[in-house]
């Protein structure tokens, strides 16, 4: 498939997900095989709680600017599915590819009581109905399970890159994470990558 | 953060803006760089402090702007070339001295990034850094990619020498907060050799004002001619445009991209001003004359887009007629950012070209299934942070005080109890420093009838920052307020960086602590401490300083910020919800715990009826258990 140029890929989530800290990595992968990359971020005060989000844009051939525009997102990485919905809304479009962790971060109106937080079946639907293809993973439970809730962020890049969206394959993410990681974080990092990878198989 | 030092001259890096002006510095032979954080600017002294040793080179954080520039000014003059970084509101706190540059000059390079924040995004407001370089006559660029971020900085210590003045360069939030590729150069050595040299004429002084003035004007005329030939000024498009552009800082990528999508590049030109004070005259008019619409595509002001009519206003024939659209025609919001949308409508409706941004069947159907599912989170305090517990007890005093008491609120997380998460308890908020300014003004309103209780709230950054001249000035006047320093040991809000009562430098090394509570009390303010998590004691500390109407009160609410807890130590607490005591929606308490005390660490559990703990998101701090009426949240120490 030829690649679209310039790729739109947005990563939502909520603040202290580590958001940038992901597009971070992953523009290093592309900036490092030759690709220009710009992640344009929102932060400041939404880092305390509120919505975070990346705009990630890849070209081969010129530098895009750092905002991404209505309807234009070609892949959706979300980190949180209300996350997930807010920006598939704005930035959507019939062909979308959406990778989303399933792991629910309840907005202070659902924990207050004045609204609800959807259901995995209706958010299961709703983001399907929404894109070209979509997959919903556990990565927050997988990640707990792997003992450490931040390893959630790793897995959703696997499986980013298990869909085969973005230009550069798995060994290229895992010679970065083998050059940005401390050695003693390294292994559990590789195996989360390859959870992450495996989890994307057949669409749902 | 990237190490900006050691990159390979010709590799490309993926760099935040703030880092490749970091960057730019270092490659030209910086030797000192201060500033006081504020967002979006704080990455670009916080960078160089990461660097500083190994780049041999001096970098702080200074007490506030003003200091940070009056500093890197002194080490111009010593022949040290010099950077400072601030906020637009920072450039406000430094704007006396900076006033005084434009007589007095500089000598080795100096050069101020002011980060502006249109659309307010962490900011108090989306004020227009610009003007102060026409105000003050200072030669302005404005970086449009990551790359020019670099290199604009960089050449701007060539222009600050070469016209012996102080030459501002102005981002944004989207361009010194979002990443990208840039090229990396060869870096220049500082001059090791510092040394002030005194000249004739009082040369460092303003003295002479009339002549200096003259020569200020003279180096600005002097500039605009470098400008002209300028490669950050550059055109692309038709020979005579249609409509002809100009765009400056992220106006450039917006407006590239907007006429790559109407496919509008045969008939529209984009001309990217690069150094937008003073214009490169010639070459404006040029442009100008070449079509008879202009779109000034620019963040928050109508800056450019006034100076260009005031161009043209100068020898209108040299130019033609000539319709401006932009900011005061309606085709670019007056307010907020600027977005790949806004200038693609704006261009098509100057054009009269119909533009469908998103298919409407989409669209529609988007909007549909999401509403009602898709809710707002509103910015508040992290779980486990101080400030939750602190406006906890400043709301239960106030109300348990009766006399109608309010606060008066400051800059920084704090900030955020003007909502729900600090129960609205800030009534106002503007300035750093403010909270105890406008407490001298109430305090002394009895005579008046008044009779209300104040309590000013700042942060320890901000105690230091702004708030001591205040304090000074309260005490000196007689003034009666309570303040409140919510001592976290950190600038929390813009990253964590180390201040006066940290004990510890921007690069590291350990320094006296300037004890908060030793300054009140020099000062002659009664001081109390407590710590915030003791609900109880912070209260009724609040109470009897409120009851005390003899001058100035200090209660120090001192509890490291959960961020910083969290990286170096583990949870305190094991929190869990006895599921027997919590009786949900029959208790009474209209859920005190989700509905009022709102920790993200607390979730309902819609299925049974009961709070419970989010075990991802629960920082342990265990105050959420004093908070239940029914005790029904449980404190046990953590393994």
């Amino acid at each position: 498939m030829k690649q679209k140029d310039p790729l739109n890929i947005i990563i939502t989530g909520v603040g202290g997900q580590g958001n940038f800290l992901l597009s971070q990595l992953i523009g290093n992968v592309l900036v490092r095989s030759g690709y220009h990359a710009t992640i344009g971020e929102t932060y400041g005060a939404s880092q305390r709680g509120g919505a975070v989000v990346s705009n990630l844009r890849v070209s081969k051939e010129a530098q895009y600017g750092p905002l991404i525009a209505q309807g234009q997102a070609d892949v959706v990485l979300g980190l949180e599915p209300m996350e997930t919905l807010r920006v598939l809304a704005q930035y959507g479009n019939p062909q979308v590819v959406v990778v989303t962790n399933s792991r629910p971060i309840y907005p202070a109106a659902v924990s207050t009581g004045w609204g609800s937080y959807p259901t995995p079946e209706q958010i299961a639907s709703l983001v399907k109905e929404l894109s070209r293809k979509a997959w919903l993973v556990d990565a927050t439970d997988i990640a707990l399970e792997m003992g450490a809730p931040i390893l959630a962020n790793i897995i959703m890049m696997g499986a980013l890159v298990g869909t085969g969206m973005l230009p550069l394959g798995p060994e290229s993410f895992e010679r970065e994470l083998a050059e940005s990681l401390k050695r003693d974080r390294l292994d559990i990092n590789i195996k989360a990558f390859r959870r992450g990878l495996a989890l994307v198989g057949d669409a749902a | 953060m990237a190490n900006v030092a050691t990159f390979e001259p010709g590799s490309a890096q993926l760099l935040m803006g703030n880092e490749a002006i970091a960057r730019g510095a270092l490659e030209a032979g910086i030797g000192f760089a201060a500033a006081y954080p504020g967002t979006p600017s704080s990455e670009i002294i916080g960078t160089l402090a990461e660097v500083a040793k190994e780049a041999g080179i001096y970098v702080e954080w200074s007490v506030n702007e003003k200091v940070a520039l009056e500093a890197a000014t002194a080490a111009s003059f010593a022949g040290v070339r010099a950077i400072v970084a601030m906020k637009q509101n920072g450039l406000n706190v430094a704007l006396d001295f900076l006033m005084g540059i434009t007589l007095t000059g500089t000598n080795a390079g100096l050069v101020l990034v002011t980060c502006d924040d249109p659309g307010a995004l962490s900011s108090t407001e989306e004020e227009d850094s610009r003007p102060v370089a026409k105000w003050g006559s200072f030669p302005l660029l404005e970086p449009a990619t990551f790359q020019e971020e670099k290199d604009m900085t960089r050449w701007a210590f060539e222009l600050s020498e070469e016209l012996k003045t102080i030459v501002i360069v102005r981002s944004v939030t989207r361009t010194s907060h979002a990443r990208g590729d840039v090229r990396i150069g060869e870096r220049l050595s500082p001059n090791r050799e510092a040394k002030f040299v005194e000249t004739q004429g009082l040369q460092y002084t303003t003295y002479f004002v009339g002549p200096k003035h003259e020569l200020a004007y003279q180096k600005i005329s002097k500039a605009a001619e470098i400008f002209e030939t300028s490669p950050f000024n550059s055109y692309v498009g038709p020979e005579k445009p249609g409509l002809l552009i100009v765009a400056s800082g992220t106006g450039w990528f917006y407006s590239r991209e907007a006429v790559q999508t109407l496919d509008v590049e045969d008939t529209v030109g984009i001309l990217k001003l690069g150094t937008t004070w003073p214009l490169p005259e010639k070459l404006v008019r040029e442009h100008l004359a070449r079509s008879d619409k202009v779109l000034v595509v620019e963040e928050i002001d109508p800056f450019l887009e006034g100076n260009l009519k005031e161009l043209v206003g100068e020898d209108p024939a040299a130019v033609g007629a000539v319709k401006f659209y932009g900011k005061r025609s309606g085709h670019i919001p007056h307010v907020g950012e600027n977005n790949p949308d806004l200038v693609t409508k704006a261009i098509s409706g100057i054009l009269g070209i119909e533009y469908v941004p998103v298919q409407p069947d989409y669209a529609n159907k988007a909007r549909s299934l999401t509403a009602g599912v898709v809710h707002s989170r509103v910015p508040g305090f992290c779980a486990g942070c101080p400030h939750r517990a602190t406006f906890w007890a400043v709301k239960n005093a106030l109300r348990m005080d009766g006399r109608g008491g309010f606060v008066a609120g400051d800059i920084g997380c704090y900030t955020m109890a003007i909502g729900p998460t600090g129960f609205w308890q800030i009534k106002m908020a503007s300035a750093m420093g403010s909270s105890a300014g406008m407490a001298c003004g109430f305090g002394n309103l009895s005579q008046f009838g008044f009779k209300q209780p104040v309590l000013a709230v700042c942060g320890d950054s901000t105690f230091f920052h702004a708030i001591i001249p205040a304090l000074v000035s309260g005490v000196y006047n007689k003034a009666n307020f309570t303040l409140l320093v919510v001592d976290n040991s950190a600038t929390a809000m813009t990253g964590f960086q180390p201040h006066p009562g940290t004990g510890s430098t921007a690069t590291g090394d350990v320094t006296p602590t300037i004890d908060i509570e030793a300054v009140c009390r020099s000062i002659g303010a009664k001081v109390e401490v407590t710590d915030p998590f003791d609900l109880k004691d912070t209260t009724d500390k609040l109470l009897d300083l409120m009851e005390d109407e003899g001058g100035v009160k200090v209660l120090i609410a001192k509890r490291e910020c959960a961020l910083v807890i969290g990286k170096k130590q583990k949870a305190a607490y094991t929190m869990r919800v006895d599921a027997e005591r919590c009786i949900g929606e029959d208790c009474g308490c209209a859920r005190i715990c989700t509905r009022v005390f709102q920790c993200p660490g607390l979730i309902w559990d819609v299925e049974n009826g009961i709070a419970g703990i989010d075990e991802v998101i629960c920082t342990g701090c265990g105050v959420c258990a004093d908070v239940c009426p029914a005790g029904a949240i449980i404190r046990e120490a953590a393994q």
